[in-house]
């Protein structure tokens, strides 16, 4: 009887441990991820869709399912797994959701690779979600902003550059660039993030050639500083 | 903007500081012996790596200098090569160190010259050149008005020696400073002090969220209130240390820092992150942005940043529409002791490296020269709160009509910048450095580390007890390998077995504890058995 009453009880805690283990990594819908506290717990499964330069055991990735998307910060990450994240890959990460400066994102995180097919968002033309605060729900998402008009940069001094777009790092060139776009009289900023797109790529090249006054389409991820600031991918001549 | 990215090279770093002993040494280089004269015939061509502070204007100054010392010596030509940040500098020098590659004049921190030393001749040491008649500071061979030896800071130059040997000339000095919404401290019945404690500022800021009933605080009827931001929290721990006379590391590496005091201090921050009333840079952003935005009452940031910090501010990083208008005021960093400030001198710091050809040395330390000179240390000086290094440029009417012209306007004469940089000057005797060695940079990373993990503890309501913060020691200790940092290491592997996780312990003694029982039991059956066969 004592034997028995032994092993039901083993069974019991078995099992709680379990449904514990269970509920802690229990995978979040994207709303779920959303309606999450700052500063939780997260576990969600999600597709690479590109990341930053793999540096220091660590990864920046650009993540999205079909419900939402996701930045997360410095992965943990070895630089032979970096190199398997290739766009549309599936992996399940775990960390904490995180702001800083009105980018929500997942920080001290960890990942692992899991089957499945892979899924690689299209960019979804937000254009007329420029100036309002809708535009907040595509964060980090892939998208798109077409016929945008090419403006004068201005420093962070507030002077007129005279030229379309600037250098972080003038003098080598190794660093981000930045440009401002305008639509409907309105004014955005967006970033050539060097890490992403470094200075040998097209889409570097082709923001290095811009002109005030072009009229582009961009597409990028919906990247936030204060305010959107997309990491851009692509800047094409305006389609007519 | 992805200004992070600075944070995350200057952690990154420091990880692989105590390695480098292994990486490079085998090669040797001959000193440096100063020549008769300084060959004008012959073409040397230097390379200067150097940092800017995403300023433009410093970039200009640094580009001026070049082209006006080629104008004094036409055989010279100098290639710059301008980094981001330090932690880039510092990650290419290492790997040029090995292959014999390194530029001839590098911007840089004594903490990192430190590491480099630990090849055979890489950096050349300066004392000979500083005091030589012909080519030492304002000496009678040098070919512009360069300050004299005596004319350079004290405490400055000091910072710049390893033991007795001065391996670098001082460029900028830098401190922290408080900037302060001042109408946000008075709003809370409080007047700002000269001098502030860390009680005050504890005080001042849990004051502030209290909150109305719709959620938004009272202090300025927003959604969001940090009330009090530390940018470098490694600088953080380092100065309340410094300030309580507690151990943090001793002349020659050993890591002192795992006390009751750092625990103590570590548990006030965790106090205040769990009440949101503290936060870092690395948490949740720029303290220059919420400061700017009213949503900070006190930023902790370094005064080389001033031309960030107040509604009034010459450089923005949030959009106008964000901007609050209030008063700033700039005091130094809180203080145990306000009868005894101590607050840390920091900036950047210039050194040559050993090259064969005796000549390029001289010509690098020509330059090095030319930038303590009065025109750059002014003309660099007043791109930021930055001080110069020189008593020759200080005291020089030109800086002193500059700091006179306080507020005339919002560009070169930013109140706040000019009020920065005199903090720094009336306080030099008040500053302190810690001690440079082969790891110390990792040191101060540890330090800021145990900061960041104890306010991401809070805000995700973990809890902290004797365990955690054995595991956070263990784990500093671990990341930042200060167990290969001189003595330290054997004081780290030792603790870190006398200091294991009750989890750990708990396991360590209950598997052996297993096979004893279950040799027992084993040994008991066994005697039955044998008793069976007996019988």
């Amino acid at each position: 009887m004592k034997k028995i009453v032994a092993l039901v009880l083993a069974l019991m805690m078995a099992c709680c441990a379990a449904l514990a283990l269970a509920e802690d990594e229990k995978v979040m819908t994207h709303e779920e991820y959303a309606a999450a506290d700052l500063d939780s717990p997260v576990v969600i499964e999600t597709y690479v869709q590109d990341h930053q330069a793999w540096w220091n055991d660590k990864v920046t990735v650009y993540a999205q399912s079909e419900d939402g998307a996701y930045f997360i910060y410095e992965l943990a990450c070895s630089e032979e797994d970096a190199a398997k994240l290739v766009p549309g890959t599936k992996i399940k990460v775990k960390g904490y959701k995180s702001a800083w400066s009105g980018e929500v994102e997942i920080t001290d995180a960890t990942f692992e690779f899991v089957d499945g097919d892979p899924f690689i968002a299209e960019a979804e033309d937000v254009t007329e979600l420029l100036g309002k605060d809708e535009l907040i729900n595509h964060q980090n998402e892939m998208v798109a902003f077409k016929g945008l008009t090419v403006e004068e940069y201005v420093d962070e001094n507030g002077n007129k550059t005279g030229a379309a777009f600037a250098y972080k790092n003038a003098e080598n060139k190794t660093d981000d660039l930045y440009f401002t776009v305008s639509k409907d009289g309105n004014n955005y900023s967006f970033c050539v993030e060097f890490y992403l797109r470094g200075q040998d790529t097209d889409v570097y090249k082709a923001v290095e050639a811009l002109q005030i006054g072009d009229v582009i389409d961009v597409e990028g991820f919906l990247y936030w500083y204060n305010g959107a600031n997309p990491h851009v991918t692509k800047v094409t001549p305006a389609a007519k | 903007m992805s200004r992070r990215k600075i944070l995350s090279l200057a952690l990154a770093l420091t990880l692989t500081l105590p390695l480098l002993s292994a990486c490079h040494g085998s090669r040797t280089r001959q000193g440096f012996t100063i020549p008769d004269t300084f060959d004008g015939s012959k073409t040397i061509n230097l390379v200067f790596w150097a940092k800017n502070d995403t300023n433009k204007n410093q970039t200009a100054v640094y580009r001026q200098a070049i082209d006006d010392f080629q104008k004094i010596y036409p055989n010279v030509t100098i290639d710059m090569r301008l980094y981001a940040d330090y932690g880039r500098i510092y990650q290419d020098v290492i790997t040029n160190i090995s292959t014999d590659t390194t530029p001839n004049i590098c911007i840089t921190y004594p903490d990192h010259i430190a590491t480099y030393l630990t090849g055979d001749n890489v950096v050349t040491p300066l004392d000979g050149l500083i005091h030589d008649e012909k080519f030492g500071l304002g000496g009678t061979e040098v070919r512009f008005d360069a300050p004299k030896p005596e004319e350079m800071v004290p405490e400055f130059m000091e910072e710049c020696k390893i033991g007795e040997t001065t391996y670098a000339i001082p460029f900028m000095r830098s401190t922290e400073a408080l900037y302060i919404n001042q109408d946000f401290v008075e709003k809370l019945g409080y007047k700002v002090p000269d001098i502030l404690t860390w009680d005050f500022i504890w005080e001042v800021s849990e004051k502030a969220m209290e909150k109305n009933e719709d959620g938004t605080f009272k202090l300025n009827g927003q959604n969001v209130l940090i009330p009090f931001i530390y940018k470098s929290t490694d600088n953080m721990m380092i100065s309340m240390l410094k300030q309580l006379n507690a151990p943090y590391s001793s002349e020659d590496g050993e890591v002192l820092i795992f006390t009751d005091t750092t625990r103590a201090l570590l548990e006030e921050i965790y106090t205040h992150a769990k009440s949101r009333a503290f936060s870092t840079f690395a948490v949740s952003s720029y303290p220059g942005n919420f400061l700017n935005a009213g949503q900070c009452v006190f930023a902790l940031d370094s005064t080389a940043g001033a031309t960030w910090m107040g509604s009034k501010a010459p450089m923005m990083d949030i959009h106008k529409e964000q901007v609050v208008d209030f008063t700033t005021v700039v005091r130094p960093i809180p203080q145990f002791n306000p009868d005894h400030p101590q607050m840390i001198s920091q900036g950047p710091s210039v050194c040559i490296f050993q090259k064969t050809d005796a000549q390029e040395v001289l010509a690098s330390w020509l330059f090095v020269q030319y930038l303590v000179s009065n025109d750059i240390q002014l003309g660099y000086a007043e791109t930021e709160g930055y001080l110069p290094v020189t008593l020759k440029a200080s005291e020089s009417a030109e800086y002193r009509d500059y700091v006179s012209r306080k507020g005339e306007d919002n560009s070169e004469h930013y109140n706040i910048k000019i009020d920065a940089s005199e903090l720094l000057r009336a306080h030099t005797a008040d500053t302190f450095t810690t001690p440079v060695f082969n790891g110390s940079a990792s040191l101060r990373s540890a330090a800021g580390q145990m900061v960041e993990n104890v306010t991401k503890s809070a805000r995700r309501k973990e809890a902290i007890s004797d365990e955690y913060f054995t595991k956070l020691f263990n784990d500093v200790t671990s990341l930042y390998r200060l167990d290969q940092i001189g003595k330290a290491g054997e004081e780290a592997a030792d603790t870190s077995m006398k200091e294991l996780p009750g989890e750990t312990k708990a396991l360590l003694i209950a598997i052996p504890a297993i096979w004893i029982v279950i040799g027992a039991v084993q040994l008991v059956q066994l005697k039955k058995n044998r008793k069976k066969k007996e019988n």
